[in-house]
């Protein structure tokens, strides 16, 4: 469950993000978070891994408190999360299945739990056979698949995709629409930032719409109409 | 931490290091050249130790006899030189046993004097208890009874101990300096390869990494730097020094000054060596990450 309480994000005196944010996610849904460039869909996104600390307001996020949290528990707040990047953020070092490893070792999992692990999430999105490469082998869209499948590895109640599919052509966005909602329905809750309407309306769910750091609608299966030449 | 965490750090260190390629010469190589001047400072400071202590067993007061002393008058003698709580011990030499020595060393010629014509003095050799107190004692002496003459190292030994002494403070001097610019050294190069990894390390800790599991590595990977920059120096200090003893050995032969003997001293070199070289690895990379992991 991810509760937003009157949140305000302020950058500089003339930069408000957030703008008195009141919203509340339940486990298992599937939330657009949508609006133009620079309305604040990523800041509405980092304050909930805690990368931006709102200015004022509460913000709950599964059991944690992010505006009490002490700097040594944020980490453990992302193990619960999983992050989903328009840029993948792969670490460019490691073989894929270094990659999604690393999310597991990072909670001392036992090696062969690791393996079945990231074996599992392999097959999810389909990639079994690009286990020994390095990232830049991969395409965009694979490189993407791997992101997600790393961000679901270790089972996080929540997945969070800051405009996954910004750097993908409409095909690739169709896999990986393909996958997040597997990974939906499977019970994990996932929190998309995304400016693609043919996407949003292609795959209808709920709807947040940002407008200058506001909420200005939440639809569920809510169609978005505008800016549909940034597509 | 878990066991096999840490083993999981452990390869981790070993294949960054790999995959860093010539970051990782360079590192070593700056460690490799700090340890050899590190290593050869050692080595002249352990034996310039050894030679102080060495001349300092050697310093004594040296108590001459007059001539028509009896063997009472000589106990009595003894037995006050004794007294003085600087002295350690005090050992009769007869003018006999010196004669013979001299002869030995120097020849026939000096056979001529036996009996009551041999010109030495009884003598009483007394160590003291510091170095330091040799000429205290000596003075005292001259002024005791049956008594002739009372002589100690004097100036030289007093000239040798504040060389030595300055010998060993430049050295610990020079040698400080000397780590202090290899962490310097050690932490830009690492600084480099952690600048470069800046953004993994943002990705790490996206995906739950604590600072503690991000650093470890880096930790490791700067143990691992100073102990193969440790190989070398190593092997030029051990093998050097092997050779400059057995050259020196001959010529030191008829002197009271030995070098320190290669077996334990090499040994502890060589372990002093790795120490320093895994420490200041380590602290290398944990200076240079620090900035990275601030919140
Ligand atoms: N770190 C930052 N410092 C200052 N201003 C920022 C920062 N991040 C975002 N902003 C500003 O906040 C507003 C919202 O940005 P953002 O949340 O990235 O919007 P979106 O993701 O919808 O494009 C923009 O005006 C942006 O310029
Ligand atoms: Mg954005």
């Amino acid at each position: 469950m991810i509760e937003f309480k009157n949140v305000f994000k302020q950058y500089s005196d003339d930069i408000i993000a957030s703008n008195d944010i009141n919203i509340r996610i339940d486990q298992g849904e599937f939330v657009y978070v949508v609006g133009p460039s620079g309305a604040g869909k990523s800041t509405f996104i980092k304050m909930m891994y805690h990368e931006e600390q709102a200015t004022s307001g509460e913000i709950t996020v599964n059991n944690f408190q992010l505006q009490t949290m002490k700097p040594k528990e944020v980490p453990f707040l992302r193990r619960d999360l999983g992050i989903v990047f328009q840029d993948f953020k792969l670490l460019p070092r490691l073989t894929i299945f270094e990659n999604i490893a690393y999310a597991l070792e990072v909670i001392e999992k036992e090696p062969a739990e690791i393996k079945e692990r990231v074996d599992y999430v392999l097959d999810l999105v389909d990639l079994a056979d690009k286990s020994d490469k390095f990232p830049e082998e991969l395409s965009g869209g694979e490189q993407q698949r791997i992101a997600i499948a790393r961000a679901v590895a270790n089972k996080p109640e929540v997945l969070i995709a800051d405009e996954p599919t910004g750097n993908l052509d409409p095909e690739t966005s169709d896999d990986i629409m393909a996958i997040l909602e597997k990974v939906n329905k499977q019970g994990t809750t996932v929190i998309m930032a995304t400016h693609n309407s043919i996407i949003v309306n292609k795959y209808p769910h709920r709807l947040l719409a940002i407008e200058d750091g506001r909420i200005a609608r939440d639809e569920e299966g809510g169609k978005y109409g505008y800016e549909n030449e940034n597509v | 931490m878990k066991m096999r965490t840490f083993k999981r750090h452990l390869g981790e260190s070993v294949k960054s290091l790999r995959r860093n390629g010539w970051m990782s010469v360079a590192a070593i190589s700056a460690v490799t050249v700090t340890l050899i001047l590190v290593g050869v400072l050692l080595s002249i400071l352990m034996n310039v130790n050894k030679l102080a202590s060495d001349v300092e067993n050697d310093v004594q007061v040296r108590v001459f006899v007059e001539r028509k002393t009896t063997k009472n008058q000589q106990d009595t003698l003894k037995k006050k030189l004794e007294s003085y709580s600087e002295v350690k011990k005090v050992t009769f030499s007869s003018k006999k046993e010196q004669l013979q020595q001299v002869v030995g060393s120097y020849g026939n010629e000096f056979k001529l004097f036996g009996g009551d014509d041999n010109p030495l003095y009884d003598t009483f050799d007394v160590q003291t208890k510091e170095p330091k107190q040799t000429e205290q004692v000596a003075k005292k002496a001259k002024t005791l009874d049956y008594v002739n003459d009372a002589s100690f190292g004097g100036t030289s030994a007093k000239k040798l101990f504040k060389v030595v002494g300055s010998i060993q403070k430049w050295g610990m001097i020079i040698s400080a300096l000397l780590l202090f610019v290899a962490v310097f050294l050690i932490s830009n190069t690492i600084r480099i390869t952690i600048l470069s990894r800046r953004n993994e390390i943002g990705i790490m800790r996206l995906v739950g990494a604590t600072n503690g599991f991000i650093r470890w590595p880096f930790l490791l990977e700067g143990a691992w730097t100073g102990l193969l920059g440790a190989i070398i120096p190593i092997a030029l200090v051990d093998f050097g020094y092997i050779w400059i003893y057995n050259g020196l050995q001959a010529s030191l032969a008829s002197t009271s000054y030995r070098l320190l003997t290669p077996g334990t001293f090499l040994a502890e070199i060589d372990l002093l060596l790795i120490s320093i070289g895994i420490v200041i690895g380590a602290l290398g990379s944990f200076v240079s990450m620090r900035r990275f992991l601030k919140i």
